[in-house]
């Protein structure tokens, strides 16, 4: 007989060893073995195993109805022309999708439910492991190969082997020495220096200092910054927010570098980098919305809740002659979230 | 013979001169699969990864993995005239102009978001139930390191239309990378090309998400199944399960009915969710622009959990030390918690072999409560997993109980570590309760909530008698004890680190314990009580058998 057995034919086969103590009673209980078999309706009733067929069929059949409905709805409903569209070729792919695919599926497994033999069957399991004698005859084998190899006696080519295995994958991390350029000073430095004009994000006009009312915020990008050639790259570093409040309000360094109590802080989040821009005008609060840093504008924006560390750097501005808000130098550290390098 | 039996004949006949195809049949046609609805979850995990690789090869015929830019002129009026990326041009496009683009994309991210769940719950699955003991702790390691992948897969499939969300999560993981010392700047500096975002990361995150990572999680997933060929499946205990044998049913044809027939029940589910329920509209988040606001923005599901631990790190773990920043904010809640979970995850099978001092082979599953301290630590990480996703909501939830987020993230920075503990000793107390009251059920029968009164006033419940087979399962398995000095024959010196450490972790493990009954405790139990009626007297009997059992030391060895 093959490896699998009808279960009833192994009926019985209990559990292995059963160490009897010495009453006679065993000191485990004894696997009962397989429960005898328990006929379905269709196993017994023509009638209900004809049934069965018939669902099944019915199932199948719904199915071919669904494979034509998603190609009707492919050809047949105009995609273009509006999101009514769309959205109604969407809606009827995924349902004829799911009557196509759903029921082949539950056919199937009915199938296999109601009319394919349901006795469970035994397979015998093997060790993993090998026995002793296979497993002597393997080291076995492996000594006398090394020996062959006379690795041991060679100690020579043994080290060298070991060295030259270990370095030979090492010039492949150089291969992707071109991915990219050194880091530099580049997570340092900003587009803004001294003179560089503020100018509304996204419109791009120039903001005339006295045009700001109290309670105001601004979002800021440094003039110039579309000309670049990689525009986003500086806006993850150059954004900045203006804002006005009461000058009593900052502190005497915050104030000197602003104008008339009109501030401008990186847009940054010194956190992870999220742009910060939830604004609390009665709080003069700053909120990330990624991991929700607050930083307090009234204390030169220190974070006084959430997972940053740093405050947001200020930008020190002033006005030129005709009133226009610029930068007076750039930023005196780095914006941005920490890194190694940062000190 | 009919013609289609010829036909079959001939193909057979050829298949055979080819490839040898009738020693394939009698090898594998008639392999025995148990039968069990757990058993499903890993199934899940394979036909949506199947899923994601047909709707994914769709995808790649429009999707366009460029930064460049471009002005979109498609059919989304709102967007019309805007410069974007082509990238995100291509997304819409498949979105609003390709037919049956939208479901595709649909069903591809919805079988993405699928098949990590289904992954995670597998994985849970073969934890409680103790499927990763000997032999199979190399799949449990295999599992592990899928799960790991298809986290990254799908992060970086995440990244692709290149809107306003998939952009917030690279910022965030550039910043995760920049976290890392020494080497952070450098490494984001050589995957992005450069600056943050740069123009690089499309095209190299299409050819990670298309080729890299899809293949080595499939070369994995072939070795992952071909063990489970080998081993030959676990299955719970049961009459006539043994460790011996696989009960259940062939191959051929009853397997391949229902477990085809199961790929495509998954597929036609998720294709009708895809179908009804949008996901990642990105035409409504706009392309990516690093300075405007995200508010209210969440990663897909199985990032949560990171995020929710960068939440409520404190952000005074960093510091500036030798003029270096060490970013512990940052680097310790992502990268070294990661770690951690990998390393924790894949050393498990050792240390509770460290435990149990038990080196056999387990074919036969254990019922999660015979195992208390197992089940009890498997639960306190689950609590922490979810304490920390939750925490990745703390602004959603703030929103809904209205409380602050600041109390919130307090609550939560003590919750994490106060309440996994806490389930882990609930979870082990709940789990000696069950096994308590199956020694009940084993030793006096069923409940059947029939009350009788007894001549002398007494108030009583029947109880059925159990059959052997009922029995058995209650009965089945192997009762676990502390190890004593002379047990450790195998591990050498028992005054060894080693030694007291393993000696250490069985008392964590086994200290408390319910056995199973045994043969005499029944036959005691029964003893002057030939009846089916049992009364709560016996309780206390049990009791003292329960404390013998307890008492007295057995030595044990795998
Ligand atoms: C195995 C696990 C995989 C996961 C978890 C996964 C996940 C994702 C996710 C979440 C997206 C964003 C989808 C969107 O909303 O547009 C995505 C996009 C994409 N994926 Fe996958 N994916 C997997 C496998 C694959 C494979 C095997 C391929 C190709 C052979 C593929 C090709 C694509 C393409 C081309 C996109 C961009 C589509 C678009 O932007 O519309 N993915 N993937
Ligand atoms: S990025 Fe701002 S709080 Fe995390």
């Amino acid at each position: 007989m093959s490896e699998i057995e009808r279960a009833d034919e192994a009926h019985g086969q209990g559990s292995t060893a059963l160490a009897k103590s010495g009453s006679g009673v065993p000191e485990r209980f004894e696997n009962p073995g397989l429960p005898p078999h328990r006929h379905r309706m269709g196993d017994v009733d023509p009638q209900a195993a004809k049934r069965a067929e018939r669902q099944v069929a019915f199932m199948l059949l719904l199915s071919v109805l669904g494979s034509i409905g998603i190609i009707v709805s492919i050809i047949g409903i105009e995609y273009n022309g509006g999101w009514d569209r769309i959205s109604t070729s969407t809606r009827a792919i995924g349902l004829c999708m799911f009557v196509s695919l759903f029921m082949l599926g539950v056919g199937a497994v009915h199938w296999a439910k109601t009319l394919m033999p349901d006795d469970e069957r035994i397979d015998y399991r093997h060790r993993q492991r090998g026995t002793t004698a296979e497993r002597e005859q393997a080291v076995a084998i492996l000594k006398e190969g090394s020996a062959e190899a006379g690795l041991g006696r060679r100690p020579l080519i043994r080290n060298t082997l070991i060295g030259a295995l270990a370095l030979f994958p090492l010039p492949a991390v150089f291969f992707f020495r071109d991915t990219g350029p050194l880091p530099g000073n580049s997570l340092s430095v900003t587009m803004w220096e001294e003179g560089t004009y503020l100018v509304k994000d996204p419109t791009g006009g120039r903001i005339r200092a006295a045009d700001l009312t109290y309670g105001t915020v601004v979002h800021v990008m440094p003039e110039g910054i579309d000309e670049l050639e990689e525009p986003l790259n500086e806006k993850a570093k150059s954004a900045v927010l203006l804002m006005r409040l009461d000058e009593d309000l900052l502190t005497p360094k915050s104030a000197e570098w602003g104008v008339d109590g009109t501030v401008a802080y990186s847009k940054i989040c010194t956190h992870m980098g999220c742009p910060v821009a939830l604004y609390e005008q009665q709080t003069h609060h700053l909120l990330c919305p990624c991991h929700q840093s607050t930083f307090d504008v009234t204390q030169d924006c220190k974070v006084i809740f959430g997972p940053a560390n740093r405050p947001l750097p200020q930008l020190p501005i002033r006005v030129d002659a005709e009133g226009y808000l610029q930068a007076s130098s750039g930023f005196h550290e780095a914006v941005g979230p920490s890194f190694w390098e940062r000190g | 013979m009919s013609t289609i039996d010829k036909a079959a004949g001939g193909v057979g006949n050829f298949a055979d001169d080819t490839v040898g195809a009738s020693k394939i049949v009698n090898g594998f046609a008639r392999k025995i699969f148990p039968d069990h609805w757990s058993f499903m979850l890993g199934e899940i995990t394979l036909y949506s990864f199947v899923i994601l690789l047909f709707t994914g090869t769709f995808l790649t015929f429009f999707y366009e993995p460029s930064a460049a830019h471009t002005v979109y002129n498609g059919d989304y009026a709102p967007l019309a005239g805007q410069g974007v990326s082509e990238a995100y041009a291509s997304s819409l496009r498949i979105s609003f102009d390709v037919r049956g683009g939208l479901i595709m994309r649909q069903v591809h991210h919805w079988a993405a978001l699928i098949f990590v769940a289904a992954t995670v719950v597998h994985m849970i699955r073969v934890f409680f139930t103790g499927a990763f003991r000997k032999p199979r702790e190399i799949n449990w390691v295999i599992g592990l390191v899928l799960a790991l992948l298809a986290v990254f897969e799908g992060f970086t499939g995440y990244s692709l239309p290149d809107d306003l969300l998939s952009g917030t999560g690279i910022r965030i993981a550039q910043a995760i990378i920049l976290s890392v010392p020494v080497v952070g700047s450098y490494i984001s500096f050589f995957l992005f090309g450069g600056e943050y975002p740069g123009e690089d990361f499309i095209p190299r995150f299409f050819t990670i998400h298309i080729l890299l990572l899809p293949a080595v999680m499939l070369g994995l997933i072939v070795v992952h199944l071909a063990l489970v060929v080998i081993h030959k499946h676990t299955q719970y205990p049961g009459p006539g399960r043994t460790e011996d044998n696989v009960v259940g049913f062939p191959l051929f044809p009853v397997y391949m009915a229902k477990a085809g027939g199961f790929f495509f029940i998954v597929f036609g589910v998720i294709a009708l969710i895809a179908g009804l329920v949008q996901i990642n509209p990105i035409w409504a988040y706009g392309p990516y622009d690093p300075s405007p606001v995200t508010a209210g923005s969440q990663p897909d599901w199985y990032m949560g959990w990171l995020d929710g631990a960068v939440r409520i790190t404190p952000g005074w773990w960093e510091f500036t030390l030798f003029g270096f920043t060490f970013s512990m904010n940052i680097f310790i809640p992502t990268t070294a918690l990661i770690l951690f979970v990998m390393a924790a995850g894949a050393l498990y099978p050792w240390i509770e072999q460290a435990a149990t001092g038990d080196r056999r082979e387990h074919h036969l599953l254990d019922r999660p409560r015979n195992a208390p301290t197992r089940t009890g630590l498997g639960v306190m990480a689950l609590t922490f997993y979810v304490l920390l996703w939750i925490s990745g909501g703390n602004d959603v939830i703030a929103h809904m109980v209205g409380l602050s987020i600041n109390d919130i993230t307090r609550f939560m920075r003590v919750a994490v570590f106060v309440l996994p503990a806490l389930a882990f000793v609930v979870t082990k107390r709940i789990c000696l309760g069950l096994q308590r009251k199956d020694r009940e059920k084993a030793l006096h029968g069923r409940e059947t909530g029939r009350i009788v009164r007894l001549p002398h006033g007494e108030f009583i419940e029947v109880h059925a008698p159990l059959s052997e087979a009922e029995r058995w399962v209650l009965v089945q398995h192997d009762a676990n004890r502390p190890m004593d000095v002379e047990d450790r024959l195998d591990a050498g010196n028992p005054n060894s680190l080693y030694g007291k450490v393993q000696r250490r972790l069985s008392r964590f493990y086994f200290e408390d314990r319910v056995e199973p009954v045994t043969p005499a405790e029944l036959a005691a139990a029964h003893h002057g009580h030939d009846t089916e009626i049992e009364s709560q007297e016996h309780a206390s009997i049990e009791e003292k058998q329960g404390d013998a059992a307890i008492a007295t030391s057995q030595k044990y060895h795998g």
